[in-house]
C-alpha cells in the first residue's frame, strides 16, 4: 500500500488525513482511539499490527495542548502510519492502548513522565525516567532546561542556560 | 498483562534488588526481583538512573549542534543515532546526501553494527564465565575504534555524520586498514564460535532461556536480534531501505527458536553478513563531494583530523579571519544561527544494532528542533524481559539481560 493510497482509503474513517514528506498522518479523538486502533489492526489488507512508537509533542499556545503521535507499522504491507490525538491541559487524559498492544506500555509511561498525559486504564501508571517524587514534566514547553533544584538528596541548584552564561 | 503470569508460589517468597551497580546487569539497570527459592516470581525493571535530557537538550539548540545530544543516547552505536536524526532532518529539508556519502554513511554504520555486536559477545562471554571471548571480542573491537579515529577523530559519540553528508571525507590510508580488518574479521568470527557454540556451559545457559513466542515478540513490539531470533525477519534495511541499502546484498539473519542461543547465533552472522555490506560498499564506492554543495545548509568550516581530533583546517582559518569579510560574516552566521528548518514533523527508522531506531523530529519552522523524540530500541525491548525472566532460575536473568543487549544510554537518553 502507497502513502497515496493509505490516504485514500483512510479517508473515510478518518475526517483528517494527510501527506507529508512521505508520511501519513491521521487525526483521531481520543474517544474513538481504541476502536479505531482495533479496525487498522484487524483490517485484511492494511493489517497495522505492529506498534512502532509513542511519543508526545507540546503546543502550549493551542486549547489541544498535547499532541501524542502513535506510530503504526504493518509486518506485512511494510507501510506505516501516524496516528495523532490531542488533548487539553484541562483534561489530559488518554485511553491507554496497552490492551491491543502491550508493547506501549514503557512508551506510555515515558509520556506521562515527560509531558503529563495520564492513559486512563494503564496498569501501571507511574514515572518511568525520573524518579517516583519528581516534581513537574519536563518536556513541557514551559519548563526551562536546567533551573530547578535538583531533586536528588543533597542537589544543587542549576540555573536556567540563558542565565548560566551572563554569570 | 500482569497478574495471569505470576506462577504458582510454594513458599514466602523474598525480595532481592538486583543493580543499579552491578558487574553483570549492562550499566545501571536496576531489577527488583520476587523469588521464590531461586525461581524468578516476578521482576520489576527500574531504569531513569542515565537519563540526561537528550531530548529536551535538542530543543535548545541548533539543528546542526544536535547531532551531538542524539549520538550520545546509545552510546555503543553513536553512529546510528547520527544517521537516523540527519535523514529525517534532511527529509524535511528537502535535500539528500551525495552518493559517496551515502556509502560511506553505510560502511560506517555497519562497521558500527560489528563493533556493538562485538560487545554483545564480549561482555555476554564474561558474564557467563567465558573470559577469554570478552579479550577477544574487545580485542577486535579496538580495531573498529581505530578505525574510527583514524576517519572521525574519535573513537564514540562521533558526530560525524551531519546534515546534507558527512563532516569529511576518508584520509587516506584508511582504506587498506579497512581491507585488513575485513581479511581477519572473518577468522576471528570462526575462534569465537569454535570458543561457544559448542562449549557446554555456554549452550547450557542459553539454549532454551528466555524464550520468546513469536506473536509475543511483536506484541511487545521488540525489534532487531531479539524480534529476529523468534522468526520474524523484520529488518529495516530491507524493508524500507535507506541510504541505497537496496543495492547491497545480504541476507536477513532469523532464527527460530526464540531463545538466547538464537539471539547469539543471530547476532554473530549479522557480523559476517556487515562484513559483506562493509566490503561492498568499499568496493563500489563513489567519487564526489561528501556534503551538499547548498552553502544555506552545508557546514561553513573545512574539516581536518588533527592531533586532538576534528578541527578546522588552518587554510580555511586563514580565509575567513585574513581573506574575506563575507566568508567570515557567512561562518558565524552558520556556526550561531544555523539553517531553519520547514515546519512538519517525521519518523525516520534505521536498523541500529539493537533494533528499530525511530527519530521523531518535529519542527516548527525555526532554527532549533522544536521537539525531538528517540524510539530506541532496547528501551522497548527491555519490556520483554519480564515474559522471559518469569518462571525462569534466578542465573537465567543474567543470561536473558545478556541477550537483550540493552544500551542504558539509549534506554534512558
Amino acid at each position: 500500500v502507497t502513502p497515496e493510497e493509505l490516504v485514500e482509503r483512510l479517508g473515510s474513517r478518518f475526517g483528517d488525513v494527510s501527506l507529508a514528506y512521505g508520511e501519513v498522518t491521521a487525526i483521531t479523538s481520543r474517544e474513538k482511539l481504541v476502536d479505531n486502533l482495533e479496525a487498522l489492526k484487524e483490517d485484511p489488507d492494511l493489517r497495522f499490527d505492529f506498534l512502532s512508537d509513542v511519543s508526545g509533542t507540546d503546543w502550549p499556545d493551542d486549547d489541544l495542548r498535547f499532541w501524542v503521535a502513535y506510530h503504526l507499522y504493518s509486518l506485512e504491507g511494510k507501510h506505516r502510519l501516524r496516528l495523532k490525538v490531542g488533548v487539553s491541559e484541562s483534561d489530559a487524559h488518554i485511553p491507554t492502548i496497552t490492551g491491543l498492544f502491550p508493547g506501549a506500555d514503557f512508551l506510555e509511561r515515558e509520556v506521562y513522565d515527560m509531558l503529563g498525559v495520564e492513559f486512563d486504564g494503564h496498569p501501571d501508571m507511574r514515572r518511568i525516567l525520573l524518579p517516583e517524587d519528581w516534581e513537574g514534566h519536563p518536556h513541557r514547553k514551559d519548563e526551562e532546561l536546567g533551573g530547578v533544584k535538583t531533586q536528588y538528596k543533597g542537589g544543587a541548584f542549576i540555573p536556567p542556560v540563558d542565565q548560566r552564561l551572563q554569570k | 498483562v500482569t497478574t495471569e503470569m505470576r506462577p504458582e508460589v510454594t513458599q514466602e517468597t523474598m525480595i532481592i534488588n538486583m543493580g543499579p551497580q552491578h558487574p553483570a546487569t549492562h550499566g545501571v539497570l536496576r531489577l527488583v526481583l520476587e523469588l521464590d527459592g531461586e525461581t524468578v516470581v516476578d521482576v520489576k525493571p527500574i531504569i531513569g538512573y542515565l537519563h540526561t535530557g537528550i531530548e529536551k537538550n535538542c530543543e535548545y539548540r541548533s539543528w546542526m549542534q544536535a547531532i551531538a545530544y542524539v549520538t550520545r543516547a546509545d552510546y555503543l552505536s553513536p553512529l546510528f543515532n547520527e544517521l537516523a536524526y540527519c535523514l529525517g532532518v534532511e527529509r524535511l529539508l528537502g535535500i539528500e546526501a551525495p552518493p559517496r556519502a551515502q556509502s560511506l554513511r553505510v560502511m560506517l554504520t555497519e562497521l558500527n553494527r560489528i563493533a556493538s555486536h562485538l560487545v554483545y559477545v564480549a561482555t555476554t562471554g564474561m558474564e557467563l564465565g567465558a573470559v577469554s571471548v570478552m579479550l577477544y571480542g574487545f580485542r577486535e573491537r579496538e580495531r573498529i575504534l581505530e578505525i574510527f579515529e583514524m576517519i572521525t577523530g574519535l573513537r564514540m559519540n562521533h558526530a560525524f555524520i551531519r546534515i546534507g553528508g558527512l563532516a569529511m571525507d576518508l584520509p587516506d590510508g584508511v582504506d587498506e586498514k579497512i581491507r585488513e580488518f575485513l581479511e581477519v574479521m572473518p577468522k576471528r568470527l570462526d575462534e569465537y564460535e569454535k570458543l561457544l557454540s559448542r562449549n557446554p556451559i555456554w549452550v547450557e545457559r542459553n539454549l532454551g532461556v528466555g524464550y520468546l513466542a513469536p506473536e509475543r515478540a511483536v506484541e511487545l513490539s521488540t525489534t532487531g536480534p531479539v524480534l529476529r531470533a523468534s522468526g520474524i525477519a523484520k529488518d529495516v534495511r530491507r524493508d524500507e531501505p535507506y541510504c541505497g541499502f537496496e543495492q547491497y546484498d545480504f541476507d536477513v539473519v532469523t532464527r527460530t527458536d526464540g531463545d538466547c542461543y538464537a539471539r547469539y547465533e543471530v547476532r554473530m552472522e549479522e557480523m559476517r553478513q556487515s562484513l559483506r555490506i562493509v566490503e561492498q560498499a568499499l568496493d563500489s564506492l563513489p567519487g564526489g563531494p561528501v556534503m551538499v554543495e547548498d552553502p544555506k545548509v552545508r557546514w561553513p568550516a573545512q574539516l581536518t583530523v588533527g592531533p586532538d581530533g576534528i578541527g578546522n583546517s588552518e587554510e580555511y582559518v586563514e580565509k575567513i579571519l585574513g581573506g574575506s569579510m563575507e566568508a567570515l560574516i557567512h561562518h558565524f552566521k552558520m556556526v550561531t544561527e544555523g539553517v531553519a528548518v520547514p515546519a512538519g514533523e517525521v519518523y525516520q527508522v534505521v536498523e541500529s544494532p539493537r533494533g528499530e531506531l525511530g527519530l521523531y523530529v518535529v519542527s516548527d519552522g525555526g532554527y532549533r528542533p522544536y521537539r525531538v523524540h528517540v524510539r530506541d530500541p532496547s528501551f522497548v525491548n527491555l519490556q520483554s524481559f519480564r515474559d522471559q525472566v518469569v518462571g525462569q532460575m534466578i542465573s537465567d536473568v543474567i543470561a536473558i539481560g545478556a541477550a537483550l543487549d540493552p544500551v542504558m544510554g539509549g534506554v534512558d537518553r
